[in-house]
């Protein structure tokens, strides 16, 4: 008789979890993990910006390129890490993306967002910039901006990986990763990324690099664990 | 009315022309070898053109002031140049035509002395290319050899303004590219003038030369520089939207700084 009530309970306790009473929140996992580098990588070297004196003087010691970006341990910042397969859908990001263009660099060097979710470019030099992202799949525009302009506000309607440049100083140059998904990280200086709030699922997680390419795996999420994923990308010097 | 003309025309004229003949608003000094015989040439047409330019606006004022009509008062009688206009036209044309062809013919000689001359043997070798909105310059590096151009390879996203294949032309390896011009004093320079889009000028007052650069063509320009110290470039062929902001600087600097620098560069490789 014990045995059948307590049989009982566990049976609606289970099935009051799947059906998911309002006040508790959902199961959430986290995929993190690191990106590293295996080979030889290209070197940077400094941006010569003599003919725009305003950015030498904000930066004493010359800028490097960033397109390539390397830490300890053969880490690599500015790797998007995204879930390319497998997303159970999410409600679009509203907060907006903020995109600057300062002492001639753009920051940050890569800017992720989702589809739709509002971008807003500010130039903060004392001077003019014309950004111009070179989308392929996406509409491609360059537009203008003088000396105390106001932000262009946009967004971007399909997934795509899309080069920005600067049409005045041909320097400068990053990317907006345009994501279908809402999950997704960007690693740091340590090569870190992390991916929260995954429902319970398998997905397949993707590591972008703009000069290391791309590499996927596959990472099955239960309940509220955290998985770790790392990755190991290909580096070519030249 | 007319008489005022008259007056503001002489005026403007004689101001102008003393702008000019005073050397106010002038070219910066020259720290070319060749850049006096430009000078010169230039000095020769200035005055040769503002000669008849200060006669003609005279001649107007003079003849504006002489036969205008008072507004209101009789009117003067016109008077028929002799022979009619006809000559008078001709005379005109052909004079300013034999000043055009003769200012032509000196010129186009210190021109081509200047632009048309084998460079120096032993003359510093740099390649230029010219892009919507900037300058680059590439020198051979340590192998004295410049790497292949790849127009496809081109991506000023990873600075490889020259479209060099260094994965597979190790010659290219050692090419230094930077953004500004660094030539050491009284050494002779032979540029390459590459375009990768559209028509640019290079165009160093200083240094008395103006070349365009024109796509699909590798233009080759040689001078030696004879002061150090550091000098704008510019570009002069309207070319785009950031036309304006086209600019590099050239650093004539001493033999000794010269190599110290080439060496730096090399060492960020």
């Amino acid at each position: 008789m014990i045995a059948r009530v307590v049989a009982g309970l566990v049976v609606v306790s289970v099935a009051g979890a799947t059906a998911g009473p309002s006040h508790l929140p959902p199961p959430a996992g986290t995929i993190s993990g690191k990106v590293t580098y295996t080979g030889t990588p290209p070197k940077m070297r400094p941006i010569d910006m003599a003919k725009e004196p305003a950015c030498v003087t904000d930066h004493p010691t010359p800028v490097m390129t960033q397109d390539v970006v390397t830490g300890s341990a053969n880490s690599v910042r500015y790797v998007v890490v995204y879930i390319s397969g497998g997303d159970q859908g999410a409600p679009a990001a509203t907060d907006t993306v903020r995109y600057d263009q300062k002492g001639c660099l753009y920051i940050p060097h890569v800017a992720v967002m989702q589809v739709h979710q509002p971008l807003e470019i500010f130039n903060d030099d004392p001077h003019s910039h014309n950004i111009h992202p070179l989308a392929r799949v996406n509409p491609e525009w360059n537009k203008s901006q003088p000396k105390g302009a106001p932000p262009i506000r946009t967004a971007w309607d399909q997934p795509e990986f899309i080069p920005v440049k600067c049409n005045v100083h041909p320097w400068m140059h990053g990317y907006f990763a345009v994501l279908a998904t809402s999950h997704f990280s960007m690693t740091d200086s340590t090569g870190e990324f992390s991916i929260t709030g995954l429902p319970p699922g398998t997905y397949t997680v993707t590591a972008w690099h703009e000069r290391f390419g791309t590499k996927s795996q596959e990472v099955t999420v239960a309940g509220s664990e955290t998985k770790t994923a790392n990755f190991v990308l290909t580096a070519r010097p030249y | 009315m007319g008489r005022l003309f008259a007056v503001v025309v002489t005026l403007i004229a004689l101001a102008s022309a003393t702008i000019f003949a005073l050397h106010i608003w002038w070219l910066p000094p020259d720290i070319s070898t060749h850049g006096a015989r430009i000078d010169r040439q230039l000095n020769e047409t200035m005055v040769v053109a503002g000669v008849l330019f200060v006669l003609g606006q005279l001649a107007l004022a003079f003849f504006v002031w002489r036969f205008s009509t008072r507004e209101g008062g009789p009117p003067r009688p016109s008077r028929a140049f002799p022979g009619g206009p006809t000559p008078l036209v001709v005379l005109a044309t052909v004079l300013v035509g034999v000043e055009i062809l003769v200012l032509t013919f000196v010129g186009s000689k210190v021109w081509a002395d200047v632009y048309q001359t084998p460079p120096a043997p032993g003359a510093l070798q740099i390649e230029v290319v010219g892009e919507q909105f900037a300058f680059y310059f590439r020198y051979a590096g340590a192998d004295g050899k410049f790497g292949a151009m790849h127009p496809e390879l081109m991506n000023d996203a990873t600075q490889n303004f020259f479209g060099l294949d260094p994965a597979n032309d190790t010659t290219a390896r050692d090419d230094i590219v930077v953004g500004s011009l660094v030539i050491p004093v009284n050494q002779p320079v032979v540029l390459r003038l590459h375009a990768k889009d559209v028509n640019h000028s290079f165009y160093v007052p200083e240094l008395r030369i103006q070349q365009d650069f024109v796509p699909g063509m590798v233009i080759p320009l040689h001078f030696t520089a004879t002061k150090p110290g550091k000098y704008e470039l510019v570009c002069t062929q309207l070319c785009g939207l950031g036309h304006y902001n086209m600019r590099a600087y050239v650093e004539v600097k001493t033999r000794p700084e010269f190599d110290q620098w080439l060496k730096e560069r090399a060492a960020e490789l």
